[in-house]
């Protein structure tokens, strides 16, 4: 019988280590609350079946135990429970579905005024470019990266010239302003995650993926290299600054354009492309 | 050669109609379809003990092969453990963990479990428990087996080529596994992929045979609803492998050459290491939608042999009939179906389009239904039973509660928006550890403590049995479920060195699951102590040991000989799952037991 009492220490035990546990969730610090409410009615409903499963298993365990003189009970289908039981399930299945697909809605559909950020990954670390004062990414090409266009930019596209680059591991955002990030990777895959945001995506070469989503709290975050991306992955590490607007325009005023970059390097390189 | 098959044809018709018109009616079973077929005896050492064509021995050939490189893999995780946890111990650099990640990863899903639980186990149970004498082509058989050896030796050289193995991860995702920044990016690539290669053709030589001999060699009176479970989850399993394994087949081959021969099937426009590259063009997206489109169907290929036996274990030893065994194998055939229309649930953040998440969250959930169900009637079939706990019964329950604690958090991973923040962190190291790692290996155990009489004709020791069963359960459950509470804090997997997240440090819980990883990992001495030494010195079996109804236990010797059935074939009159039937005494009733010679017996008609 040990293992009846094993089983029930198991399955109660589960249950204490989660009351327990220090371990849990990050404090939420994105708008995407909906994916910690799917994840914890998720969990308490799951929980639930795994308790009345295991806790009945323990019950056959103990009460239908061998005896000599007993035999079990002979009946190989039983019609009308095996209905309920699907129908029942499938019922559950439906009501954790339906939450998640509306906060999935959520995530791909991105708000016209999220403003666009770049992040570019390379082995192993983040650069970050923002749009300047139009507004406008300028457009990049893996073909035109060198050392004096680290980004790739195009020389041609007048969208590109007022473009801010970051190459630092830091980025700042504007607490409160929905940003779209739009992934890039100049060599393999990476993925773009800061667990207090909850979202990631991978960033893959020749493609360029995104995200979005409002950090809602002023703090700096720790961004994780979420897909393995050679021998330098787990060490992949950057930081997101989430400040008010005063901090985050100060910040802003520091960044340097590509057409500042270019002007401060004009080499000869440069010169005969033009 | 000629006379004697035309001799057999008549002898059968002759049999048939006799029975027809002698027996009683209730005992009537359909004459054979076929004649019998010759088979291959042996004739040299070589032939009984190398080449073997037996397919009992080609199952333990591969089991002991399979469990060989199964030790391989354990002893990696225990490093990569033992580094997790005692950083300062410097037992690993980054690039040796990374190695050391993927051949785990590889060799525990591909080269022990599928192997295991279709090589070995599909060798050993389909011929005996579809009442056959052998698989219907033992040749080729034969020569599954020793490719599946020459494919794991091409693994195993892989540690010792220029540069080592490759450290890509099992997923061997494109650009990274093929470029600079990941170690044994060209020779330990060609030697897994040329491994793998060398794996599927050695596996469809099998698949064939088990799919042919499970479909055409049935003895009579075994239709497809009198089939124990065991054998419709590794014939379901067979066909999905035979139809998912193209799928990394194609994969692997044109990633060799776009490693090979600098061709761009998935290698776009990029620069590596500083250095512009050559390619252009190819999709890295491609590869992952091939990959997975073998790798979902992969993990079936694990768990519906293990859900089978399972099945098979629980009825017998909780002498009770196995409840809703109808639904068991619409659920597995639905479950293998679905299976193929799931892949993408492993790219939901690939950065694929987006809408593509509705669908595959859907159809991923819809899985659930099936596999719960499957919970529901494992559980009911101890419910009213008579339940021996034996050491193959203690394993199906530990199997139970793992496989529905890893099962219930897949519900988190495929239902896409809760994947998005816990993809690619621990809570998905734990959820496969548990549903396609452990549980698993948690039946492998039970169903060698089960199966072990049949193939030495001596039981394991039943006091070693347990000591092995306790540590192994607890001690896994113990390793795997603080690593969820690691994944929601957000500690990403495929860390050299663990995530330390500022609001909870995870360096003591590291500690303690690495410590449970070693015992658990020596425990697994006691085991190959109690095999190597009850198969010399253990307890004789008495034939049928457990009570059991299904063929492999009826042969007229045990362990069964060349041909397995002596002159006769068995004929069945039964489903092997009549235990506890009102009306006569004993607790079961054989599948070759007519209802003649148990006529007060009410089964019900299967
Ligand atoms: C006690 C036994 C085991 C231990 C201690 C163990 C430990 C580990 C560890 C430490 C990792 C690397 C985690 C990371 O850095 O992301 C890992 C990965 C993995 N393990 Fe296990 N494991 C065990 C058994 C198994 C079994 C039986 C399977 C069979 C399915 C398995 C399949 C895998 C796979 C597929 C990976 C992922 C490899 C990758 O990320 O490329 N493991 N395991
Ligand atoms: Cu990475
Ligand atoms: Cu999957």
């Amino acid at each position: 019988m040990t293992i009846a009492f094993v089983l029930f220490l198991v399955v109660v035990g589960t249950l204490i280590f989660h009351i327990w546990s220090p371990w849990w969730l990050t404090p939420l610090a994105s708008n995407w609350s909906g994916m910690d409410e799917t994840l914890l009615l998720t969990f308490w409903v799951t929980g639930g079946v795994f308790m009345a499963v295991g806790l009945f298993m323990v019950y056959c365990v103990w009460r239908y135990r061998y005896q000599k003189d007993r035999k079990s009970e002979y009946k190989p289908e039983d019609k009308k429970l095996e209905f309920h039981l699907t129908w029942i399930t499938a019922v559950g299945v439906v009501a954790l579905l339906a939450p998640g697909l509306i906060v999935w809605n959520k995530f791909v559909t991105v708000p016209e005024n999220a403003v666009k950020v770049e992040v570019m990954a390379y082995q192993w670390g983040w650069n970050y470019r923002l749009a300047g004062e139009d507004e406008i990414l300028g457009k990049t090409s893996i073909h035109n990266i060198s050392d004096d266009n680290p980004y790739g930019l195009d020389l041609d596209d007048p969208n590109g010239k007022d473009d801010l680059l970051v190459e630092d591991a830091d980025l700042h955002l504007q607490i409160d302003k929905p940003v779209k990030v739009l992934l890039r990777s100049i060599d393999v895959l990476h993925n773009f995650y800061v667990p207090e945001f909850r979202a990631k995506m991978d960033m893959v070469p020749g493609m360029i993926t995104f995200y979005w989503f409002t950090p809602t709290k002023t703090g700096e975050y720790e961004i994780l290299c979420a897909e393995l991306c050679g021998t330098g992955h787990y060490a992949m590490l950057g930081t997101v600054v989430v400040e008010e607007e005063s901090d985050y325009s100060n910040w802003l005023a520091q960044q340097t354009s590509f057409e500042q970059i270019l002007a401060q390097n004009k080499t000869i390189q440069l010169t005969e492309k033009q | 050669m000629s006379d004697e098959f035309d001799y057999k044809i008549e002898a059968k018709a002759a049999d048939a109609t006799t029975a027809d018109a002698s027996a009683p009616p209730i005992d009537y079973v359909p004459p054979a379809e076929r004649p019998e077929q010759e088979l291959y005896h042996s004739k040299s050492w070589w032939t009984t003990y190398v080449f073997s064509q037996d397919a009992k021995y080609i199952g333990v050939q591969y089991t002991c092969v399979a469990t060989a490189i199964a030790v391989v893999g354990l002893i990696l995780s225990l490093m990569m453990r033992t580094q997790l946890a005692f950083p300062g111990l410097n037992v690993l650099d980054p690039s040796t963990y990374y190695q050391f990640v993927t051949m785990h990863g590889m060799i525990m899903v591909v080269f022990f479990l599928t192997a295991l639980f279709l090589g070995g186990f599909g060798n050993l149970l389909i011929p005996l428990m579809c009442g056959a004498r052998d698989m219907v082509f033992p040749y080729v058989n034969m020569l599954s087996f020793w490719i599946f050896v020459l494919a794991i030796l091409l693994l195993v050289s892989s540690f010792f080529v220029p540069g080592g193995p490759t450290g890509a991860g099992w997923t061997l995702y494109p650009p990274q596994a093929i470029t600079v920044g990941t170690p044994g990016n060209l020779w330990g690539m060609v030697m897994m992929l040329a491994s793998l290669v060398f794996f599927v053709i050695g596996f469809t030589m099998g698949g064939l045979n088990y799919v042919i001999t499970v479909l055409q060699a049935r003895a009579r009176g075994m239709t497809l609803m009198r089939l124990p479970l065991s054998v419709w989850g590794i014939f379901v399993a067979t066909v999905l492998a035979l139809l998912a394994f193209p799928a990394l087949l194609v994969g692997g081959i044109m990633l060799l050459l776009d490693a090979v021969l600098g061709t761009s099937f998935f290698m776009p426009e990029m620069i590596s290491m500083g250095e512009k590259l050559s390619t252009e063009g190819g999709s890295p997206i491609l590869f992952q939608h091939l990959f997975w489109f073998f790798g979902h169907p992969e993990v079936y290929i694990v768990a519906l042999p293990a859900f089978g036996i399972v099945s098979d274990l629980i009825s017998v030893h909780a002498r009770r009939n196995l409840f809703g065994y109808r639904m068991m194998v619409w659920a597995i055939v639905a479950i293998a179906a679905l299976s193929f229309i799931v892949w993408a649930h492993h790219m939901y953040v690939a950065g694929m389009r987006p809408w593509f998440g509705y669908f595959f969250a859907t159809t991923t959930l819809i899985i659930a239904v099936p596999t719960a169900i499957k919970v529901y009637n494992w559980v009911l079939t101890l419910w009213r039973g008579n339940i021996r706990l034996t050491v193959p019964m203690l394993f199906t329950l530990a199997f139970i509660i793992t496989f529905l604690n890893g099962g219930i958090t897949g519900l988190f991973l495929g239902n896409v928006a809760i994947d998005v923040p816990l993809s690619d962190t621990y809570f998905v190291v734990a959820h496969f550890h548990m549903v396609m790692g452990i549980a698993p290996v948690l039946v492998v155990f039970g169903a060698v403590y089960h199966w072990f009489p049949l193939v030495t004709g001596r039981m394991l020791d039943e006091g070693l049995g347990k000591i092995h069963f306790w540590i192994t359960f607890v001690g896994t459950y113990m390793i795997y479920t603080p690593m969820y509470y690691q994944g929601f804090l957000g500690v990403p997997r495929r860390y050299f060195e663990m995530y330390e997240s500022s609001y909870a440090s995870t360096v003591g819980l590291n500690v303690f699951i690495t410590v449970a990883a070693l015992i658990v990992g020596l425990s697994q001495l006691i085991f190959f102590y109690n095999i190597i030494n009850s198969a010399r010195a253990g307890k004789k079996a008495k034939k049928n040991p457990w009570d059991a109804n299904s063929l492999e236990w009826q042969t007229p010797e045990m362990p069964p000989k060349h041909g397995n059935w002596g002159n006769e074939l068995p004929v069945v009159y039964r489903w092997p799952y009549d235990f506890g039937v009102p009306g006569i005494d004993k607790d079961y009733i054989p599948q070759n037991v007519s209802p003649s010679q148990v006529s007060g017996a009410k089964a019900d008609k299967t």
